[in-house]
């Protein structure tokens, strides 16, 4: 029985070990000059993982009598965050060693946080998933405030931090209300307890407290606040961390929480998340305009993009999960890129994150300009990039689930939106001319920008294949 | 009304009434002091439950270590607690308000409360039968087999806690002198001493 | 080997644009040109070596999106193949050629490179030239036809120096643009209509889509009408027909191989391939088709008049051009879809030719485009007159009369000419005198522009004379090459083309009629099986297709059924072998007509066109100014335009869109945005407050809507 569960979770279990294994091996030999060995040694194990998981994956089991789901859509989003955590690790490396702030302590927390996203996204149970749903945040809020001798950076810390229990003691009151109607807190047993099509009042309220605290992790209107002032304060390499696999993971969980416990009932909750999504474009959309920071940009931005993914979630479909999760997907490939392109931001050895630094980029830098304007149409969802194909994923959802309101909106926001995209390209190539920024050196970063670049512009023939994944994965959810 | 019924009610309110003191009240001391009331009461209400390791989990880590610990941090930081609420008192009424209408539908919920149809057997499923285990045997049991996922899980949350707490706060500062232990003690006294004849009018060169 | 025909010149455009800093300009225009070689090479093994039958090559899977279900694959039949040839060949030759021609280019300045750019762009269009024509759905195919208007804005606009060039770009590019309206709109008619965009299904679906009612601008049209109709428009746009021709002689200011590339073998005739290619829908559309040969025959007379006039040596070819699009049109309008294919073949060796004679002739006079200022050159550059001269000999049609021997165009211009008299309807008519008329004046200014340009004396500026000078090497090859297909093409693939009939069915694939007949007439259960026998893989669809199906086999088109498609009832190549003589000679005599014209007006007796201009003072002009299409379409939309522009500004932007505008992008958002912003205070307490104001909100809401229930 224990030697199943331990096989089924053994990806997490060999993550989490190493995790400690190295954590010692920094502890007693020489500390943060062995983090560029930790850093690598973690991110080629996740990798591995990644590449496992992917490749010999098969089927659906359960383990610890139902907490733990390794699924079909499981596996889709463990790959994805592995391998977007991989990248970012390898990305970090650099910037964090120039600011003095490669601690070794920073790949464990890394590494801890993936493994509370793994466990997330398996979470077939209430309790699992606060479990997961506190190690991620936690690692996360830690590594938020690494920078101590920056104010922002602490502060970032300690708002994502409190602000983080708030929504974990809504999350958990909205559990308990669960397990008050229902007496388990097993999904399956919550789907199964609940006759009828609509959930009695008490089960609504916790489901809506339910809904609010996973609103936070993927930082959804009205729970979005801590967003900007996070990314803005957090160091760059753990912005782009926070704005990928964490992303993907509480998207993840989102989804199985509706699906496996409240799937019966998909009326009540697809509404909400259809408001949430709706609030979530056009906030992200609107209030990225008057930024001159990127990376509050990118936070901006990223609300926007979680707004469209909720969108195909609203539809409540198969279709709907599988837009979803291809929009994520493409979604994390972008942000890959664009954040490559951020760290090589520097002047005079100083990271610059002022988007007016970027005047006149392209006459500098054409390949890179290029490959960024790329990821910016994408983003903005300009055909023929992949990002347009996300967007038209869970538009078209959306038409399918009887929502044509939610998907109209979805263009006039996107149409928005759109602006502040191309406001970089402007900047870029028809800017006023400004002190040059330093030329990047990092092969890593230019190799992350030009293959995400190039993936967007490839990627549309057929999407190397992550169309079938994500529809296998959506049938192993919904169904 | 039973002794038992009795000794629930009191126990509730005073844990309802502690909890809004440790809210309100004007000096950060005794709001710790009220947050110890609010231990101890539902310590109370656990041993009404028949589960009585709990409780006195909870009287010895919550009251005796955590609570102590905030006591400490309270009486040495010294935060001024009203300057802080100066600024959120502008939004108290209208937090009043929506706290009023949440509680409303809280309210509303439980009034017409229902139970799954099939909450009793699940309740009845999770927990072995108090009768014939021991209260401390019956929650191993839980913890260490039914439960060991979310139990690692939890460790591993401590874990990041305790690294996260080392990385942010431990500094090593180079002009502090630190105690090194091990040299303390290899130290041969023969060489740490050196006697110089000092020629007067030279000093040390 | 498909494939590599397709995505060699990808790969050379990438290596060129991207990599030439690496491997240098010469690099970049050796791989280029090298690549287009190997493919043009392939393409003719695959011609030579064709059989006839359609053939699928499976590349990729597209997108796909419910119904919309597409793969991208090449399909390989005797259209496809034939313009593989045409595509390559032209563009591998023109790439030789550029290496001299674009070898220093006076609107760059030293040191500035400006080659690799060009060459990318070249087998960047040669690709999107590619992806069109091997096309297997009505997408990849638009993606093709936005690809070439891509490039050709590109190539156009490459002297990005000139504001002349700009502008003919961006025109080249509006125009482009309304007759994509059309060719979208058809698209998107067909995929609604049939379900699918895969040829073979649309094909299928033609006979039903011809009793079909369409009720569309309070009318009811005919479905197949109305979408033939639609693609023709498109087809318009990109071959420069009447209406929407004016692009065309303003993209010469273009580099001059691109106008032998782009505006004479390939680009332009993309129209006359649509119009074949969907020869089981035009079939099916008698009215449209009749709109076709007005339209193409009324182009060949328009162009061919401006054409005598015309002063500028491209110019005249470009109107060329024009005309001789009409004429393909004509041929494919009345249902010869193989002449018109011919002339598209014949016509891309000669007036590609020509174009870069023309080039060289440019190349020699030191950018000296106006033939007023030429005269006399046949001694200075010999090779290129006898190039040109054959062009010449080519274009206007010179043969032997009521035989198969004679230059390319005499072979291909007659079948057409042939065939719209075979036609034996009113429009076929009209278009036989058209076109005949427009013969004896493409004579004349052929000859006129050679007389002027090599004949003569010397006019213009001596110093240029003086230093006119034969154009190098790798300038003439490409001219020799296309001389020998422009004496050669017609002879040899006459009768594959407009031979007998059971010739030109074996050509293109398609089984001769008395068997198709043969089929129908043993009934349904054996023409189903007729179908599982050809249709293989898609048979199971085909058969739950039902009723529709029948009709397709018994009057449509089938699968495995060829190129083209000719409705049973179409016997207007047979018409036209059988035509009589006066009608087959008609065109060689317009053509000694229009060559004894231009002998008297341009050797003879040089002063006689001055004075002819003076006294026909009006009708001159007319021509000289292209019938003023350009100031009608200036004053109808662009002045038009400007002056709804103004009511627009004025009144309707002053109080309404302003408002809006302001309101929205000056005001609104803006307003939010710093609400946004405002509320992004910094306070954890505010954020806080947020949170919860959220949750009670959402808790309010399902306990009103969702509980209550």
């Amino acid at each position: 029985m224990l030697s199943a569960d331990i096989s089924t979770v053994l990806p997490e279990l060999i993550l989490a070990v190493s995790a400690m294994g190295l954590l010692m091996f920094g502890v007693y030999t020489s500390k943060d000059k062995a983090a560029p060995l930790i850093l690598w040694a973690t991110a080629g194990l996740m990798a591995v993982l990644g590449l496992w998981i992917a490749v010999a994956g098969d089927g659906a089991q359960t383990a610890f009598n139902g907490a733990f789901v390794d699924d079909a859509f499981s596996r889709f989003a463990k790959v994805v965050i592995l391998f977007s955590a991989a990248l970012i690790l390898i990305m970090s490396q650099d910037y964090l060693a120039k600011q003095n702030l490669l601690r070794f302590e920073y790949p464990i927390l890394v590494a801890l946080a993936v493994v509370g996203m793994m466990m997330m996204v398996s979470a077939g149970d209430l309790l699992a998933l606060y479990v997961g749903l506190e190690l991620q945040s936690l690692s996360l809020y830690v590594v938020a405030s690494m920078n101590r001798t920056s104010v922002k950076s602490t502060e970032a810390g300690l708002k994502y931090f409190v602000l983080g229990a708030l929504s974990s003691g809504m999350l958990l009151y909205g559990a308990s209300f669960v397990y008050g109607y229902t007496g388990t807190t097993l999904f399956s047993d919550i789907v199964a307890s609940v006759e009828g099509e609509h959930l009695p009042i008490g089960m609504l309220i916790g489901l809506v407290f339910i809904m609010t605290g996973l609103a936070f992790k993927v930082s959804a209107v009205p729970f979005h606040m801590w967003t900007p002032d996070v990314y803005e304060g957090a160091p760059t390499p753990i912005t782009a961390f926070f704005a990928t696999a964490p992303k993907v993971a509480a998207m993840a969980l989102f989804a199985r929480v509706v699906f496996d416990a409240f799937g019966a009932t998909v009326g009540d909750w697809s509404q909400i998340v259809a408001l949430i999504s709706v609030l979530s474009m056009f906030l992200g959309s609107i209030a990225a305009i008057g930024q001159k920071n990127i990376k509050r940009l990118m936070a901006y931005s990223s609300i926007a993009h979680m707004g469209f993914a909720l969108m195909g979630l609203a539809a409540g479909t198969e279709t709907g999960v599988q837009a979803m999760l291809i929009y994520m997907a493409i979604y994390v490939t972008m942000n890959l890129g664009t954040f490559a392109f951020i760290l090589s931001l520097e002047k005079d050895g100083k990271p610059v994150t002022d988007i007016a630094s970027l005047n006149q980029y392209s006459t500098r830098e054409p390949l890179r300009a290029l490959a960024l304007l790329v990821l910016m149409f994408s983003l903005s969802g300009v055909p023929p990039m992949l990002g347009f194909f996300g967007k038209f994923w869970v538009l078209n959802a959306a038409v399918q689930g009887g929502l044509v309101w939610l998907a109209v909106a979805g263009v006039i926001a996107s149409v928005i939106g759109a602006f502040y995209y191309l406001r970089i390209v402007y900047y870029m190539y028809f800017g006023e001319e400004t002190d040059p920024l330093d030329r990047p050196t990092s092969p890593v970063l230019w190799g992350v920008l030009m293959v995400s670049a190039a993936v967007m512009v490839l990627g549309i023939v057929n999407m190397f294949g992550v169309e079938a994944m994500a529809k296998a994965a959506a049938v192993a959810l919904v169904n | 009304m039973g002794i038992a019924d009795f000794a629930f009610y009191v126990f509730a309110i005073t844990v309802v009434t502690a909890g809004l003191f440790v809210v309100v009240s004007r000096n950060p001391v005794h709001s710790v002091l009220w947050l110890i009331l609010a231990f101890i009461s539902s310590a109370g209400l656990f041993v009404l439950l028949g589960a009585e390791f709990v409780a006195m989990l909870l009287v010895i880590v919550y009251v005796g270590a955590v609570a102590v610990l905030f006591l400490f941090v309270v009486m040495m930081l010294d935060v001024d607690f009203a300057e802080l609420r100066g600024e959120m008192a502008t939004f108290v009424p209208f937090a009043i308000l929506i706290g009023v209408v949440l509680l409303m539908e809280i309210g509303l919920a439980i009034t017409v409360w229902q139970f799954a149809d099939t909450a009793q057997s699940s309740l009845m499923s999770a927990a072995p039968a108090a009768d014939d285990v021991q209260n401390t045997a019956a929650l191993g049991q839980i913890i260490y087999d039914d439960y060991i996922y979310l139990f690692q899980g939890a460790g591993l949350i401590l874990l990041v806690a305790m690294i996260g707490a080392i990385l942010l706060t431990m500094t090593h500062r180079k002009d502090v002198k630190r105690q090194d232990v091990l040299a303390q003690m290899h130290r041969d006294p023969a060489k740490a001493m050196e006697v110089i004849d000092v020629k007067p009018g030279q000093g040390l060169s | 080997m498909e494939k590599i025909i397709l995505f060699a010149p990808l790969v050379g455009a990438l290596i060129a644009g991207f990599g030439w800093r690496y491997i240098g300009e010469k690099g970049a225009q050796y791989v280029t040109t090298g690549l287009l070689f190997l493919a043009a090479f392939l393409s003719w093994i695959v011609f030579l070596g064709f059989d006839g039958e359609t053939r699928y090559i499976h590349i990729l899977t597209w997108i796909q999106s419910g119904a919309l279900d597409t793969s991208w694959s090449i399909r390989l039949d005797r259209l496809t193949a034939i313009m593989l040839i045409v595509v390559t060949t032209v563009s591998s030759l023109v790439h030789l050629y550029s290496f001299g021609y674009m070898d220093h280019d006076p609107q760059w300045k030293k040191g500035e490179s400006y080659k690799p750019r060009f060459f990318a762009y070249l087998s960047f269009f040669t690709f999107t030239m590619l992806m069109l024509v091997t096309a297997d759905n009505l997408v990849q195919m638009f993606f093709g036809w936005e690809g070439v208007g891509v490039a050709s804005y590109l190539l156009i606009g490459f002297y990005y120096r000139k504001p002349s060039a700009n502008a003919a770009a961006m025109k080249a590019f509006i125009v482009n643009r309304v007759g994509d309206f059309g060719f979208v709109l058809g698209i998107v008619g067909l995929f609604m209509l049939t379900g699918s965009i895969n040829f073979d299904d649309v094909f299928a679906a033609a006979p039903t889509l011809a009793e079909t009612e369409l009720h569309f601008l309070w009318t009811d049209w005919n479905a197949a009408n109305l979408l033939a109709f639609l693609l023709f428009i498109g087809a318009m746009g990109k071959s420069a027909q009447l209406f929407l021709h004016t692009w065309l002689p303003d993209a010469m200011e273009g580099p001059t191989p691109v106008s032998a590339l782009i505006h004479a073998a390939t680009m332009v005739t993309a129209g006359v391939f649509l119009v074949c290619r969907m020869s089981p829908l035009m079939e099916f559309a008698p009215t449209a088709t009749s709109i076709i040969v007005v339209i193409g025959a009324t182009t060949a007379f328009f162009a061919a008049t401006v054409g005598l006039v015309q002063n500028d040596i491209k110019r005249v070819i470009a109107y060329s051009t024009c005309s001789q699009l009409g004429y393909m049109f004509v041929a494919a309008g009345v249902g010869v879809y193989s002449a018109a294919m011919f002339h598209l073949f014949t016509h891309a060796f000669f007036k590609a030719m020509l174009f870069l004679g023309a080039g060289s002739v440019i190349h020699a006079m030191h950018h000296e485009q106006d033939m007023r200022h030429y005269g006399g050159l046949r001694k200075k550059i010999p090779m290129t007159y006898y190039a040109m001269l054959i062009g010449t000999l080519a274009i206007t049609g010179v043969g032997v009369p009521l035989t198969t021997i004679g230059f390319a165009g005499f072979l291909s211009k007659d079948a057409i000419i042939e065939s719209a008299w075979g036609a034996h309807t009113g429009v076929g008519l009209y278009a036989f005198w058209m076109l005949v008329i427009a013969a004896f004046m493409t004579s004349f200014y052929s000859w006129r522009l050679m007389f002027m340009t090599f004949f003569g004396e010397a006019r213009g500026d001596k110093h240029t004379h003086d230093h006119a000078h034969e154009s190098p090497m790798v300038m003439l090859i490409p001219l020799g090459v296309l001389a020998l297909g422009a004496v050669l093409s017609g002879m040899i693939w006459f009768g594959s083309f407009f031979g007998s009939h059971d010739d030109v069915n074996k050509f293109y694939g398609v089984p001769s009629h008395h068997e198709v007949a043969e089929a129908d007439g043993h009934g349904d259960d054996h023409a189903d099986d007729h179908a599982v026998a050809t249709n293989d893989d898609h048979s199971d669809e085909h058969a739950t297709d039902g009723p529709g199906e029948e009709t397709a086999h018994a009057a449509g088109w089938t699968k495995g059924q060829g190129a083209v498609y000719t409705h049973p009832d179409n016997h207007v190549m047979d018409e036209a072998h059988h035509a009589p003589k006066w009608v087959k000679v008609s065109p060689f005599v317009a053509m000694l007509l229009g060559l004894g014209l231009a002998y008297l007006f341009y050797i003879k007796d040089t002063s006689l066109p001055k004075r002819l201009a003076k006294s026909q003072h009006r009708m001159y002009q007319f021509l000289l100014n292209k019938w003023y299409f350009d100031e009608v379409y200036d004053v109808i939309f662009v002045k038009g335009a400007l002056r709804l522009g103004k009511f627009l500004w004025k009144k309707v932007d002053g109080l309404v869109i302003d408002g809006f505008i302001n309101g929205v992008a000056m005001g609104i958002i803006p307003f939010f945005t710093q609400r946004a912003g405002r509320a992004q205070s910094g306070y954890l307490f505010h954020y806080a407050l947020a949170m919860v104001v959220g949750l009670v909100v959402l808790i309010t809401w399902m306990t009103i809507s969702g509980g209550a229930e």
